[in-house]
C-alpha cells in the first residue's frame, strides 16, 4: 500500500489527517523538538517569574537602572537578531547543498554568536569588578541567572555549531545531518525568542521602573 | 582531591544504616558475582541494558520500581515503629537526626523512584502496543530516560552508606534547606538525584507526547485511541509543561548552595515562599501525572472484565484533559497558611473543589461501565473496585482540606498525612497493581497466580485502612506530622493500630516476591498461548504474549474504539480465524520492517551521570570534568553512529506469527 492510497478512504474521500497512520521520521522528530524548546521556555518563564518576583529585592544594592548599559545591549541584540537571520541563510544553503555558502554562513552564525556571548561576559565581569556580582542581593541573583542561562544556551548553541560543521565536513549533507541542522536553527531561534523577553523584562523594563 | 568526601562520611558510628549498607552491598555482589559465575552478562546486555525496545524498557521501569517500593517501604515500618514506641518517656530507637532523613527518604523515594518507575514504565510497555504501533518515537532516547532515572536511584542509595540524605522533607523547602540551616551533602543528595533522573523524565514525556501524537496506526484517529492512552497523553503533557519547573526551582536552590546566590535566603533579599510556589506549580501537575493513567489503567481494567465497552468514552476524554489543565490552577492550596490573601486563598480553594468534578464524572462512569456487565472477578478487578471506594474516600479528605478555614486547623497534621496516602495508595499503587496483573501475561506468556493476588489485595487494602483511618483521627486530636515523639500517652493505641496496619501491608509486599517466583516456577500451566488471555477490547491483544519486539507484524488498520473486539465479534469463530490464517486468502502481506538496533548510549550515558552527580555533591571537581567531558563524548559517538538500523524481513515476520498464531493478523 503506497501512500496516495492510505489519502484516501473506501469511498475514495480523504482520509483526515488523524486516521493516515504513523507520521514520517522528518515530522516526528520536529514534533519532538519543538517539545523540548517548549520544555526550555517554560525553563525560562520560571527564571522570568522569579526576576520579576525579586527585582525590586536590591537589598539596598544598585536597581536595574543603576547597572545596566542599555547600549552595550543594544548591540548584543543586534549580533543576535542578525546571527538568526544568517542561521536561515545557512539552512537554505544546507538544503539547496551548497557547500562553500553553508561554511561561509555557519561561519557569520558562529561569529556574530560569540560577539553576543563576548559582550555578555564583558558586562558580567564588569559588574562584578564593580562590586555587583550575583551574590549581593536577590535582584543580582535574579538577573545574573537570568541573562546567564540564556547566555548558557547560546553557549552550548555555538558548540552545537560547531559539532554540525564538523558533521557536514565528515558526514556530508545527508538527510539526517539536514534534519539535525534543521533543529539547531529551531533552537538559535528560540534564544531570540527568549532574548526579546530579556530585552524587554529586564533591560527595557530597568528604565521604565526608573 | 576529593573534595569534602572523608571517612567521616561513613557512618561507622550509626548501626542502623551501616548494618543496612554492608546488607545491600554483600546482596548486590552477590547477584553480581551469580550473573558472572553463569555467564549472563552478554544476555543482560544485548536484552535489557542496551534494548531499545519500549517493551524491555518499561518492565526495567517496573522491576525498578519494586525494588525500590521496598527500599521506601522499610523506611515506613522504621517510622511506624518508632512511633508505636516513643510516647512519653520512651525514646524510641530512632534519633531525631535519622529519623529527620528518614521521612525525607520515604517521601522523596516513593514519589520518584516507585511512583514515577512504575507509571511511567506501564506507559512504555503498553501505549505503543495499544497504539499499534512497533516502538515508540525515540527508542534511544527512552533507553536514555530510564538510565538517568536509574542514575538518580542510585545517587539516592548511596546517601545511605556515603554521607547523609536530606533532613528537609520530601520538598527540601528554604530556608532550612539553605547551606547555613542544612551545611552537609544531604539536601545535595536530593538535589542532584532529582535533577538527573528529572532530565529523564522530561525526555520520556517529550518521547511519549511525540509518539501518542504522531505515531498512532492507520485508522486511529484521537477519538478511537484506548483510554489508558489518552491518560497517558495528558500525564505526558504534563510532564513537558511541569518537570521544567521543577528544574529551574532545584537549579536556583543550588545556585544559593553553591554559589553564595539569594534566592530563597532569609538575608539580602531572598524570598523562600517563591520557592514554595514554584515547587508546588510542578508539585500538583506531579499528583496528576501519576494518577491520570492510573485513571486509565482502571477504565481499560472495568471495560474488559465487564465485558462491555467503557460507559462515557468522551466524557471520560474531557475529563481528563480537563484535569491535565485545571491542575495547574491549584498549587497554592498547599500552603494556605503561608501568608497568601483571602482572596487568593478562596481562588484557589474553589478551583480545588471544581477540580473534584471532572474526577466525580469518572467514578461515575466506571460504576455505570460495570453496571449490566457480567463482571468476572479476576485480581484486576479487586484493585479497580478497592480504588474506587478507597480513592472516593480520599478525594472526600481532599474536598475538605480544600477549604481554607478548615485547612488552618488541619495543615501540616496526620490528617493531611493519611489524607494524600489515601490518594496516592488507593489511587496510584492500586492502579499499578491493577495494571501489573493485567498486562503481566502480555510482557510474559503466563499469568500471575489469582489465587494469591486476591491475598495480596486483601493484605493491602485492610491493611491500608488499618493504617491510615488512625491517623485521621490522630490529626484531628492535633497531631503533627514529621514527629520524632510525643507526649501524650492517649495517642499511642492509634499508632499500634497503625504499625499493625503498616505491617499488614508489608505482608502484602512479601507475598508480591512470593507471587512473582511461584508464578514463575509453575509457568508451564499458566501459559498464554491465545495473546489473549482476558478476552481484551484493545489492540496489545491482539499480538503475540509476549509480543515479538517488533510488536505487529503487520500494521494494523482499525475502524473505531475497541478496534481488537471488532475484529473478534466480526469472526465469530475465533479460533478457526486464527487457525486458517496461513490459508492463501487469509494470508496477510508482509513487507520488510525497520526496527532501532540496540544502543549502549543510555547505559553509559547514565552511568557517566552517576559520577557527575557524585562530584557535584561531594565538590570533587576533577570528577566534574572527566563527567561531563565523557557525557558529551557519548552524545558525540552517538551523533556519529550511522549503523542504527536493523531490518527484519518478510520471511522472518512470517515465521514468527506460524508458530505464535494470535488474532493479531485479522486487523
Amino acid at each position: 500500500m503506497n501512500a496516495a492510497n492510505l489519502a484516501l478512504d473506501a469511498h475514495g474521500k480523504p482520509l483526515p489527517l488523524s486516521e493516515r497512520g504513523p507520521a514520517s521520521t522528518w515530522s516526528m522528530i520536529s514534533f519532538g523538538f519543538w517539545l523540548f524548546l517548549l520544555s526550555d521556555i517554560v525553563i525560562f518563564s520560571a527564571l522570568f517569574a522569579t526576576y520579576a518576583v525579586l527585582s525590586k529585592a536590591t537589598a539596598g544594592g544598585p536597581s536595574g537602572s543603576d547597572i545596566f548599559d542599555l547600549k552595550n545591549v543594544f548591540i548584543e541584540t543586534c549580533c543576535l537578531l542578525a546571527s538568526s537571520f544568517t542561521c536561515g541563510l545557512m539552512l537554505i544553503a544546507a538544503e539547496r547543498r551548497e557547500l562553500q555558502k553553508f561554511y561561509l554562513w555557519a561561519a557569520v552564525t558562529w561569529v556574530l554568536g560569540a560577539c553576543f556571548i563576548g559582550l555578555e561576559v564583558t558586562e558580567f565581569s564588569d559588574l562584578v569588578a564593580r562590586g555587583f556580582g550575583p551574590t549581593h542581593s536577590a535582584f543580582l541573583s535574579a538577573f545574573f541567572t537570568l541573562v546567564g542561562t540564556h547566555g548558557c544556551h547560546v553557549s552550548s548553541g555555538l558548540l552545537w555549531l560547531l559539532v554540525m560543521t564538523a558533521q557536514v565536513a565528515t558526514l556530508g549533507l545527508r538527510t539526517t545531518v539536514i534534519r539535525r541542522l534543521f533543529c539547531f536553527s529551531l533552537f538559535w531561534h528560540a534564544l531570540d525568542l527568549v532574548w526579546i523577553g530579556v530585552f524587554t523584562i529586564v533591560y527595557l523594563g530597568s528604565v521604565h521602573a526608573a | 582531591m576529593l573534595g569534602k568526601l572523608t571517612w567521616a562520611a561513613i557512618p561507622f558510628n550509626q548501626p542502623i544504616p551501616l548494618v543496612t549498607s554492608i546488607v545491600m552491598v554483600c546482596g548486590i555482589l552477590a547477584i553480581l558475582a551469580l550473573i558472572t559465575l553463569k555467564g549472563w552478562w552478554p544476555y543482560l546486555w544485548n536484552e535489557w541494558f542496551a534494548s531499545t525496545d519500549h517493551k524491555r524498557i518499561g518492565v526495567m521501569y517496573v522491576a525498578l520500581g519494586l525494588v525500590m517500593l521496598i527500599r521506601g517501604f522499610a523506611d515506613a515500618l522504621m517510622m511506624r515503629a518508632q512511633l508505636a514506641l516513643a510516647q512519653g518517656g520512651a525514646t524510641g530507637f530512632l534519633p531525631p537526626e535519622h529519623y529527620d532523613q528518614i521521612f525525607s527518604a520515604h517521601g522523596t523515594i516513593m514519589i520518584f523512584f516507585v511512583a514515577m518507575p512504575f507509571v511511567i514504565g506501564l506507559m512504555n510497555f503498553v501505549v505503543p502496543l495499544q497504539l499499534g504501533v512497533r516502538d515508540v518515537a525515540f527508542p534511544v532516547l527512552n533507553s536514555v530516560s530510564f538510565w538517568l532515572t536509574a542514575s538518580g536511584v542510585l545517587l539516592v542509595n548511596l546517601s545511605l552508606f556515603i554521607g547523609e540524605f536530606a533532613k528537609t522533607g520530601w520538598l527540601a523547602y528554604p530556608p532550612l534547606s539553605e547551606l547555613a540551616y542544612s551545611p552537609g551533602v544531604g539536601v545535595d543528595y536530593y538535589l542532584w538525584s532529582l535533577q538527573i533522573s528529572g532530565l529523564g523524565t522530561l525526555l520520556a514525556g517529550i518521547n511519549f507526547t511525540t509518539t501518542i501524537l504522531k505515531m498512532r496506526t492507520f485508522g486511529m484517529s484521537y477519538m478511537r485511541m484506548p483510554i489508558f492512552c489518552w491518560t497517558a497523553l495528558a500525564s505526558n503533557l504534563l510532564i513537558v509543561a511541569a518537570f521544567p519547573i521543577l528544574t529551574a526551582t532545584f537549579a536556583l536552590l543550588l545556585l544559593d548552595r553553591y554559589a553564595g546566590f539569594h534566592f530563597f535566603t532569609d538575608n539580602l533579599g531572598g524570598n523562600a515562599v517563591m520557592y514554595i510556589n514554584l515547587i508546588w506549580c510542578w508539585g500538583h501537575p506531579e499528583v496528576y501525572i501519576l494518577i491520570l493513567p492510573c485513571f486509565g489503567v482502571f477504565s481499560e481494567v472495568i471495560a474488559t472484565f465487564s465485558g462491555k465497552p467503557l460507559f462515557g468514552y468522551h466524557s471520560m476524554v474531557v475529563a481528563t484533559m480537563a484535569i491535565c489543565v485545571l491542575s495547574f490552577l491549584v498549587w497554592l492550596h498547599h500552603f494556605f497558611t503561608m501568608g497568601a490573601s483571602a482572596d487568593v486563598n478562596g481562588f484557589f480553594g474553589v478551583m480545588t473543589m471544581i477540580i473534584a468534578v471532572p474526577t466525580g464524572v469518572k467514578v461515575f462512569n466506571w460504576l455505570f461501565t460495570m453496571y449490566g456487565g457480567s463482571i468476572r472477578f479476576t485480581v484486576p478487578i479487586y484493585w479497580t473496585i478497592g480504588f474506587m471506594v478507597t480513592f472516593t474516600l480520599g478525594g472526600l479528605t481532599g474536598v475538605l482540606l480544600s477549604i481554607p478555614p478548615a485547612d488552618f486547623v488541619l495543615h501540616n497534621s496526620l490528617f493531611l498525612i493519611a489524607h494524600f496516602h489515601n490518594v496516592i495508595i488507593g489511587g496510584v499503587v492500586f492502579g499499578f497493581m491493577a495494571g501489573y496483573n493485567y498486562w503481566f501475561p502480555k510482557a510474559f506468556g503466563f499469568t500471575l497466580d489469582e489465587t494469591l493476588g486476591k491475598v495480596i489485595f486483601w493484605c493491602w487494602f485492610i491493611g491500608f485502612y488499618l493504617a491510615f483511618m488512625p491517623l485521621y483521627a490522630l490529626g484531628l486530636m492535633g497531631a503533627t506530622r514529621r514527629m520524632q515523639h510525643y507526649a501524650d500517652p492517649s495517642w499511642q493505641p492509634y499508632m499500634i493500630a497503625a504499625f499493625c496496619g503498616a505491617a499488614l501491608i508489608f505482608a502484602g509486599i512479601g507475598l508480591m516476591v512470593v507471587q512473582l517466583a511461584w508464578s514463575i516456577r509453575t509457568r508451564e500451566r499458566r501459559r498464554d498461548l491465545t495473546g489473549d488471555p482476558w478476552n481484551g477490547r484493545t489492540l496489545e491483544w491482539g499480538t503475540a504474549s509476549p509480543p515479538p519486539s517488533w510488536n505487529f507484524s503487520v500494521e494494523p488498520h482499525v475502524h473505531g474504539i475497541d478496534a481488537f473486539w471488532a475484529v473478534k465479534t466480526k469472526n465469530k469463530e475465533l479460533h478457526k480465524v486464527a487457525e486458517s490464517r496461513y490459508e492463501a486468502d487469509h494470508k496477510p502481506h508482509y513487507e520488510t520492517i525497520h526496527m532501532p538496533k540496540r544502543s549502549g548510549t543510555g547505559f553509559v550515558s547514565a552511568f557517566f551521570a552517576v559520577f557527575l552527580g557524585f562530584g557535584l555533591i561531594w565538590h570533587i571537581w576533577w570528577l566534574v570534568i572527566v563527567a561531563v567531558i565523557c557525557c558529551i563524548g557519548v552524545l558525540l559517538r552517538q551523533a556519529w553512529d550511522t549503523d542504527r538500523d536493523l531490518y527484519i524481513t518478510a520471511e522472518e515476520l512470517e515465521d514468527f506469527d506460524r508458530r505464535h498464531p494470535s488474532l493479531g493478523a485479522q486487523l
